[in-house]
């Protein structure tokens, strides 16, 4: 299949996108890997009339570390994500799910910021944001607005973005050694979007205790859930099979190919388990 | 062949057995493949076809007038304009009583049976123009209902989808072998009964369907590129609907990128661009999108078996009964049919056992999904799956191991030749040197203790194995004789040119598998001279020898021996010459490594570049009534089976995650005997490919419709291709068993690893799942399903 007609800008500053974001309103695309978007392309299930290609804007790309949060340029690649040694010493949770992010070939062009702004229910960075307490820098013509991962995914790939703004970059707290986290997820193949996957953090002291955690599910609903009921209960006397029942009021999986809601809520039970003992381990 | 006096192909500087690389493999990894997609040719157009949205709907009216007007249009045609320059076709074939099916269009007409039917062409400059205008058009469509549950196909109150056929039953067939009521009546027989599905699913080939038809009124000639396993059949199909002559049609391929039965069949579509060339006086390329070819491509595999055996306690099988159903989309595919997928289970289960009866019923339906036909391994998967599914449940219903059940019934190595209760004739096969290799390969002693010891910590394994046959090299019992013009024989043309070298061309084709390399071994042996000067030209149907083409794994068997033949005449050829030159008795020479020597002695006698520069330039000097024939040509086909068998043996090793019902291969083990190994990293590539393939319908691969007909896994990212990451190593052994039929002996070996992988898979799982009583035989076996089984969800 080949696309519906569409112009094509490489903008060269990001004044030149902001241009092109009001001139052509709804009608404009931002570009950055591609990797969702040019197959939305050719399927037709989009049909933009500009696309504004923000890979030459060098200042949205790298990863810095400021005081305690790691700032994360909204062009940075998933590969490069995979590569930093940043992610890997304070973000360990983001770098273990990464790797769980499709294929090396689409890793190296997908970007941080297209994953965030795309909001795809089963996609990995959404949860790892909500995980781990992110802020999403959106930018406009009239400057930075910062949103909290919790109330930046709105919906089916809905977000707070407003029109004229792009998602500049994302601000993680830099994690202190007692917190951990996991992702885990599963997928029919590797590389796959996961049908259920969890991205979990925790405080853990020696008394084997999970403190503050964060339970949030992937693949099971319109975003990423942060699994609150569960969380609760895996904080408190219930533990680990109290969480799990808690998953019945905190999840409203849907019906796939993949399998009826209770197969999603059934792995989401598995992942939880499995990922408490990774956090105690 | 250990053990036997040396043959012709055995000498000294023999090709026949060596893993010689193929000679096309560098080409295509330089990117200097010639795929349809990549040849351009002047005032080329290209061609969107408007599909059906809907499974089953009457075409009220078509508005394309804004599309006429849009850019870079050339012109829109309707299935009814179409129908004017392309006649129907039906897809029936005489021998397989009762099958009836109704006239097919390239388009349709009235109305549509399946969603992807195609419904309106657009031709343009660019295919992306010729897209943008066909969404231009808008069909005025009266929807009707559509038979999509094939188990309610043949109810009453299900509508009829060609009211002219009376109903929706396109073929069935009964046949009984033996005494099977005298055997599930054996006062000692314990019978096991179940209920399989094979998930419907289709070919993936990394090349999608592909042609590009060049019309040339002024010789009055259709040339088409077309990507196709079978050149003089498509050149038959274009002829007849076109009303042309055959010779007015010639078909080309170029490079082919992978087919597995996809590509041997005739497509709407394809027929649709030809005609649109036609119409036009110019050439027309069309190119099947993915998605296209999700609802356009035939699909397979779509049955449900219910089937049940009797064993008795001692482990003897008495008998095997299967009722199968299946649903073939609203058309039996043109010219071979969709009744030979339900017609081959019924003369392929129970094939590798002893019986005393057996009773197999196939029952084939229309639906209004998309079309399904032959595919990869035709009805074996199926028929593998069913049989050694009830291998194993009676195994265990007596308490016995699997692979002890197995040696006790399979067809003892000196029974043959033989006949199958279903009526099929076996050569020679090696059922229980395959499985003692088997066993030995994966150390299945090593591999049953590990699986008790692991047991015991909760990790679930499976080991499941799978005996299978394989039919290949058809004789003209599989479509000639039911009218169809499709070859089973094949040519095969060897030609010595002045430098020495061997220009060969063969009636089969090359799609990646291979072909060519082996057709280039077996002339380089026969003749003598080495494998890199010999250039082999396939898929053309004005140059090569008629033939079949490419299916039914015939290329190696068929194509191979007329290459063989051809080539030893040539050497005769050749050495009457040299024996003129050389003032010898030719019967004295021989010819190795492109020269002509002394057959005793081994000395150098004469190069072939020398023979080849006194016949062509100095044929003076050479005495006047010497024959110089340095061409020959010969053709083969089977005589005295209707088919040839191979056999096998598979095994699958896996881990069932019993918590998320996820499957883990751990390892496959094929061993096979397709006759004369030519080229063992070639069939070892087959093998794999087909076990991957196989494993794709057991765990993966799944055409999932809605009840309206709609397919919903219409993507590669809902239609699961399996991909490396979750395939196991591969472990393949051979044992060899030529067939006495042919001077070569190979047997064909593309299809044996797609036959026995869903089966061993199966029943590997349901291994790992017995400690629960828990066992899934629905096709694919996904993890929802495993859940399911064990009663998790
Ligand atoms: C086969 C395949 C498998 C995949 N599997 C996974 C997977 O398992 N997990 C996963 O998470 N992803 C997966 N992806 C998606 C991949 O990670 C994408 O690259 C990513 O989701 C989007 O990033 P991108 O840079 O490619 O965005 P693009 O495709 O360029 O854009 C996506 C959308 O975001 C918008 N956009 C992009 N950048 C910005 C920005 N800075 N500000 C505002 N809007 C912007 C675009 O306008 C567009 O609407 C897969 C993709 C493929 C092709």
């Amino acid at each position: 299949m080949k696309p519906a007609p569409f112009a094509y800008l490489r903008a060269r500053s990001l004044a030149e996108a902001f241009d092109a974001l009001d001139r052509h309103g709804e009608e404009a695309r931002l570009l950055a890997g591609g990797q969702s978007l040019i197959p939305a392309l050719n399927l037709r299930l989009a049909t933009p009339a500009v696309l504004v290609d923000i890979n030459g804007l060098a200042g949205l790309a790298g990863i810095a570390l400021q005081g305690g949060v790691v700032r994360i340029g909204a062009l940075t690649r998933h590969a490069a994500l995979e590569a930093s040694e940043i992610v890997a010493r304070h973000l360990p949770l983001l770098a273990e799910a990464v790797p769980q992010i499709a294929h090396p070939a689409i890793r190296s062009r997908g970007t941080l910021g297209g994953s965030i702004a795309l909001a795809d229910p089963a996609a990995e960075l959404p949860a790892c944001a909500l995980a781990l307490d992110a802020t999403i820098v959106a930018m406009g013509r009239a400057g930075e607005r910062r949103i909290a991962a919790r109330d930046f995914f709105r919906g089916l790939y809905q977000t707070d973005l407003q029109p004229g703004e792009l998602v500049a970059a994302v601000e993680f707290p830099v994690q202190p050694p007692e917190r951990r986290g996991c992702v885990l997820e599963l997928a029919r193949r590797q590389g796959d979007y996961a049908i259920v996957g969890l991205a979990a953090a925790a405080t853990v002291q020696g008394d084997g205790a999970l403190r503050d955690p964060r339970l949030v599910f992937f693949g099971v609903g319109p975003t990423p859930v942060r699994a609150a009921a569960a969380e609760a209960a895996l904080a408190g006397a219930g533990g680990v099979a109290a969480a799990q029942a808690a998953l019945e009021r905190d999840l409203d999986p849907p019906a796939d190919l993949h399998g009826p809601p209770q197969f999603r809520r059934h792995l989401a039970r598995v992942l939880l388990g499995r990922a408490a003992a990774r956090l105690l381990g | 062949m250990t053990g036997s006096p040396l043959s012709e192909i055995d000498r000294p500087n023999s090709y026949i057995g060596r893993s010689v690389p193929r000679p096309n493999a560098r080409r295509l990894v330089a990117g200097r493949g010639a795929y349809v997609d990549d040849l351009r040719l002047p005032r080329m157009a290209h061609v969107a076809f408007l599909r059906s949205p809907h499974a089953h709907a009457r075409i009220l009216a078509i508005h394309a007038e804004e599309a006429r007007r849009a850019p870079g249009v050339i012109r829109v045609v309707t299935g009814r304009e179409l129908a004017a320059h392309c006649t129907p076709w039906v897809g029936v074939l005489h021998h397989l009583k009762g099958l009836k099916s109704a006239p097919q269009h390239a388009m349709a007409v009235d109305r549509a049976c399946w969603q992807g039917e195609p419904v309106c062409a657009v031709v343009a400059r660019s295919r992306a123009e010729a897209e943008d205008a066909a969404a231009l058009i808008r069909v005025d469509w009266e929807e009707l209902p559509a038979v999509t549950d094939m188990e309610t196909a043949l109810d009453p109150a299900t509508p009829v989808i060609h009211p002219d056929l009376g109903d929706n039953l396109a073929f069935r067939r009964e046949h009984v072998g033996g005494d099977p009521d005298a055997a599930f009546a054996d006062p000692e027989a314990v019978v096991v009964e179940a209920t399989f599905h094979t998930g419907r699913h289709t070919g993936v080939c990394l090349e999608g369907r592909s042609i590009l038809a060049d019309w040339n009124p002024a010789e009055e000639r259709l040339t088409v590129y077309q990507s196709t396993q079978a050149p003089h059949m498509m050149q038959t199909v274009f002829a007849r609907h076109l009303g042309l002559r055959e010779g007015q049609v010639r078909v080309v391929c170029k490079d082919v990128g992978g087919s597995y039965g996809i590509k041997v069949h005739v497509y709407p579509d394809e027929v649709a661009t030809a005609a649109l060339s036609k119409m036009l006086g110019r050439p027309v390329k069309f190119v099947a999108d993915r998605i296209e070819g999700m609802v356009s491509d035939i699909h397979a595999r779509d049955h449900r078996l219910r089937a049940r055996a009797a064993v008795r306690r001692d482990g003897t099988l008495l008998a095997m009964e299967v009722d199968d159903l299946t649903g073939i989309g609203p058309y039996s595919v043109y010219p071979r049919t969709s009744a030979v997928e339900g017609n081959q289970v019924v003369n392929l289960c129970g094939g590798p056992y002893v019986l005393k009866g057996y009773r197999a019923k196939t029952t084939v339906v229309f639906q209004n999904k998309t079309p399904t036909c032959q595919y990869r391994a035709v009805g074996h998967p199926i028929a593998t799956a069913v049989t050694e599914g009830l291998v194993d449940l009676a195994a265990e219903a007596i308490g016995m191991d699997p692979a002890e059940i197995r040696r006790r019934n399979l067809i003892p190595d000196d029974a043959y030749p033989c006949t199958s209760l279903s009526g099929m004739r076996f050569e020679a096969l090696s059922h229980h040197k395959c499985l003692a290799r088997l066993l030995e390969m994966m150390d299945y002693e090593r591999l049953r203790a590990e699986q008790a010891e692991l047991r015991k910590h909760g990790i679930h394994r499976g080991i499941g194995l799978a005996c299978f046959i394989e039919l290949t090299n058809p004789s003209p019992f599989m479509y000639g004789i039911g009218g169809a013009r499709i070859s089973a024989m094949d040519g095969a043309t060897v030609r010595l040119d002045p430098d020495g070298s061997l220009a060969v061309a063969s009636g089969v084709t090359e799609q990646g598998q291979g072909t060519e390399a082996i057709l280039a071994q077996i002339a380089a042996t026969a003749v003598g001279v080495p494998v890199e000067r010999v250039r082999v030209v396939t898929g053309d149907t004005e140059v090569t020898p008629y033939g079949g083409g490419t299916w039914a794994s015939r290329g190696a068997g068929i194509g191979g021996e007329a290459m063989l033949q051809a080539g030893l005449a040539l050497k005769e050829g050749i050495l009457a010459v040299a024996g003129a030159m050389l003032q010898a008795r030719p019967e004295t020479l021989d010819i190795r490594g492109g020269v002509v020597v002394d057959r005793a002695s081994g000395a150098e006698r004469l190069p072939l570049e020398e023979l080849g520069r006194v016949v062509y330039f100095r044929g003076d000097t050479l005495p006047r009534d010497l024959p110089r024939e340095l061409v020959a040509t010969r053709h083969w086909t089977p005589k005295e089976y209707p088919f040839c068998f191979t056999n096998g043996a598979q095994a699958s090793y896996l881990e069932v995650d019993v918590e998320t019902g996820f499957v883990r291969l751990l390892g496959h083990w094929c061993v096979e005997d397709c006759g004369t190994v030519i080229n063992p990293m070639l069939v070892e590539e087959q093998i794999r490919g087909g076990v991957v393939q196989g494993i794709g319908g057991a765990l993966f691969e799944h055409c999932v419709y809605s009840p309206e007909g709609q397919l919903l896994s219409g993507s590669l990212a809902d239609y699961l291709v399996p991909m490396s990451g979750e395939m196991p190593d591969i472990h393949v052994g051979h044992v060899e068993t030529p067939t006495r039929e042919s001077a070569l002996g190979a047997k064909g070996a593309g299809e044996a690893g797609t036959a026995g992988a869903p089966a061993a898979v199966q029943n590997a799982i349901n291994d790992a799942l017995r400690p629960f009583g828990a066992r899934v035989l629905a096709q694919p076996f996904t993890p929802a399903r495993i859940l399911a089984a064990l009663g998790r969800i």
